[in-house]
């Protein structure tokens, strides 16, 4: 039975609780002890992509140290998943548990695929969905094949998805185009991030999809924000939720 | 030549923006080229070993630049070329200007060439009283408007064929109104013609210089390269030192490369091989550093040096395709001049490597596998370690960084924000010092955090 940490980004700590319980009823369900170290925060990426790398050394520090003592560490995020395990590099090299913890730290979807080889999750959703992939995951992670790359084909998060009773998956005119949030560059590059935002909106829109998801909330954050101001039908979840057996509210 | 002001990447982006159907146009016309990439880099079943190659070729022309430069110059000069050193723009342009007058010259065409634009040898030249004509027509067009290229391999890009139009009734004597492409391109190729047929000295750029051989290879999609240095007796090539490749047998991976992550096209429709002067001509070949040398030297950024200028950065880039060219205010835009610009001077530039999702599209359709996003990522490290970063940005993530080592605090400003937000009047939360809320509603702040339920649930199940 894998013992799993659980790292909740901050800002689904903070503002999106239920992604969290998903996480846990998802990797419960599939045989793991799930548990969440309390003192966890952040994995240091806002401070490190802004170039400060003094302020994120610490939290990086403090992230080993929590996570040093589970077996894997699991995290409904790919962005965060890739700050741990293609950026802590530069950053904290030298901490005795460097090596183990950002190999064993995993995103959500590609723990449940190559860890643990989960191969269809029974449930339903029957929904048209656009399954929007975040850069970090597909372009840092490998969760799925870029399209900028001549390869097969694959998501780990569609192939989960795929399996649900009833669920369409929508095709995108653009299949991985970013969504423009980029953490501060959502508020340094307002006018461009927004635009990115509203065409991503679209596209989903055209191609028919009643529920955006993606594997990053923090993506889905920013597109809600528009999709709210502009009073649209279209609705975000996590993966995590949809997975987990959750309806659309 | 009067400097313009370099404004902060937002500032210029936020305006193109503003111009929202143009703005649209704009992005849709380079992802059509980037589509078009992509259909024809699925053709080859060896795309990704051509990048694999072309990167590996790349990183061994960089760790021996030297020797190879002086490789292609004995070679260069045995074929009967003549080969000159400049260390910066200003000595790049005296070369190109005694040579010039050497002939008593003062009309000169000149194929597409980025570095002779970073150079800004037009301006120079004019000012003493020679006749450049780009001939290129993209960057012809951008010459007629008195404006630098918006990309480097389409520099006419931004300009709608409308406006083109205006401009060849106003240049050439088009009809007022006309806009049909034929007929435009066939009123610019007869002035063009008369400008080849006057040219006393033809200007190229240089794709690829050869160290074996000492030849060079130029493309173009116009043909023009070759026809501007085959009426003139006199050809001056410019090209940076990165342009180099070791061996012939080098070339097919990169021209393969080039044609189809610049438009889309299997080959570019003429890859002009230069051996030496043609029989009673000249040739002059001019290295220029400008730079490049200090970027070699930097173990962080020296793989920008890879870079073939094919372009497929900025077509794939989902922030250059929505800001313009001109918003980076740099000869070469987009990702890989977001690395470049700042290498020359961070100051000035300090807003374009921030001019990034870090989305990573860049790196991965680069040709020669250029880690462009990280070198990207590399610079803000380095702006905030120059302390060139703003005020307001560098205390702010201080203090999130301090938040963050301390549970405690955190907690307690997430606690205390989620209960104070919902309650502030909305003309406290949406103004105009939230860049979030512009066009974006925040979250409903839940009542409890994830770890206050989590917590919850743990003492109710004990």
């Amino acid at each position: 039975m894998p013992h799993v940490g659980l790292f909740i980004p901050c800002y689904i700590d903070q503002l999106y609780p239920d992604v969290g319980f998903a996480t846990i009823e998802l990797l419960e369900k599939h045989g793991c002890t799930v548990e969440f170290p309390a003192e966890q925060t952040c994995c240091g990426q806002p401070m490190a992509n802004t170039g400060c790398t003094d302020a994120a050394i610490p939290v990086a520090r403090k992230y080993l140290d929590i996570f040093r003592k589970y077996e894997y560490i699991v995290c409904p995020s790919g962005s965060c998943t890739a700050m741990i395990r293609q950026h802590y590099h530069d950053l904290v090299h030298d901490h005795p548990d460097f090596e183990r913890v950002t190999t064993h730290t995993y995103e959500l979807c590609e723990f449940l695929v190559d860890v643990l080889k989960v191969e269809t999750i029974k449930g339903s959703f029957p929904y048209r969905v656009g399954l929007h992939q975040s850069c970090h995951g597909l372009r840092e992670l490998r969760l799925g094949s870029a399209s900028e790359l001549m390869q097969p084909r694959f998501s780990k998060a569609g192939q989960l998805l795929k399996g649900l009773d009833g669920i369409q998956l929508v095709e995108l005119k653009r299949a991985d185009e970013c969504c423009g949030f980029g953490g501060t560059f959502a508020i340094a590059e307002e006018a461009v991030s927004c635009m990115m935002g509203l065409d991503r909106i679209h596209d989903h829109e055209q191609a028919g999809a009643e529920i955006m998801t993606a594997g990053d909330m923090s993506c889905l954050m920013h597109m809600y924000g528009m999709i709210t101001r502009q009073k649209k039908p279209l609705k975000v979840m996590h993966v995590a939720e949809i997975l987990a057996g959750r309806q659309p509210q | 030549m009067t400097a313009t002001k370099v404004r902060k990447h937002p500032v210029n982006a936020a305006v193109f923006v503003a111009d929202n159907d143009r703005a649209h146009w704009h992005d849709q016309a380079l992802w059509f080229v980037r589509s078009k990439r992509d259909k024809m880099a699925a053709t080859l079943p060896e795309w990704e070993e051509l990048r694999q190659r072309a990167s590996q070729i790349k990183l061994h022309t960089m760790s021996r630049l030297a020797d190879l430069l002086e490789e292609f110059e004995r070679n260069a000069t045995k074929l009967g070329a003549k080969v000159y050193w400049a260390r910066t723009p200003a000595e790049h342009n005296e070369i190109v200007l005694s040579i010039v007058k050497q002939h008593n010259a003062t009309k000169v065409v000149k194929s597409k060439s980025m570095l002779t634009e970073e150079c800004h040898l037009n301006p120079f030249l004019e000012r003493n009283g020679i006749t450049v004509t780009d001939t290129d027509l993209g960057e012809w067009i951008v010459q007629l408007l008195e404006e630098p290229p918006s990309h480097i391999v389409m520099p006419a890009i931004h300009i709608k064929r409308e406006e083109v139009g205006d401009l060849f009734h106003k240049h050439l004597g088009t009809d007022a109104g006309a806009t049909d492409p034929p007929y435009l391109v066939n009123a610019a190729r007869k002035r063009l013609r008369e400008e080849f047929v006057g040219a006393e000295i033809g200007l190229t750029g240089v794709n690829f210089a050869i160290a074996e051989t000492g030849g060079f290879v130029v493309c173009t999609n116009e043909g023009n390269a070759d026809l501007g240095v085959s009426l003139p007796k006199v050809h001056i090539a410019c090209m940076g030192i990165e342009k180099m490749i070791p061996r012939l047998k080098d070339l097919s991976i990169f021209l393969r490369l080039l044609g189809r992550s610049a438009t889309g096209q299997p080959i570019t429709t003429y890859s002009s091989h230069f051996h030496g002067p043609m029989p009673g001509g000249e040739m002059h070949i001019i290295l220029v550093d400008n730079g490049r040398s200090d970027i070699l030297g930097s173990e962080e950024f020296r793989r920008s040096l890879h870079c073939i200028r094919c372009g497929a950065c900025m077509n794939t880039c989902p922030v250059y395709r929505r800001s313009g060219g001109h918003s980076y205010q740099t000869t070469v835009p987009g990702p890989i001049g977001s690395i470049l610009a700042p290498s020359r001077d961070a100051k000035t530039y300090s807003t374009l490597p921030y001019a990034c999702s870090l989305c990573g599209s860049c790196s991965d359709v680069c040709p020669v596998k250029i880690d462009l996003h990280t070198q990207l990522l590399s610079w803000r490290k380095e702006i905030a370690h120059r302390k060139l970063l703003p005020w307001s940005k560098r205390m702010s993530m201080t203090l999130a960084g301090m938040m963050f080592q301390r549970t405690w605090l955190f907690t307690m400003i997430g606690r205390w924000g989620r209960w104070l937000l919902p309650k502030l009047p909305r003309f406290m939360v949406y103004n105009r010092f939230n860049d979030w809320g512009k066009q974006r509603e925040l979250p409903p702040m839940p009542k409890k955090s994830f770890r206050e339920l989590y917590a919850q649930r743990k003492k109710e199940r004990s």
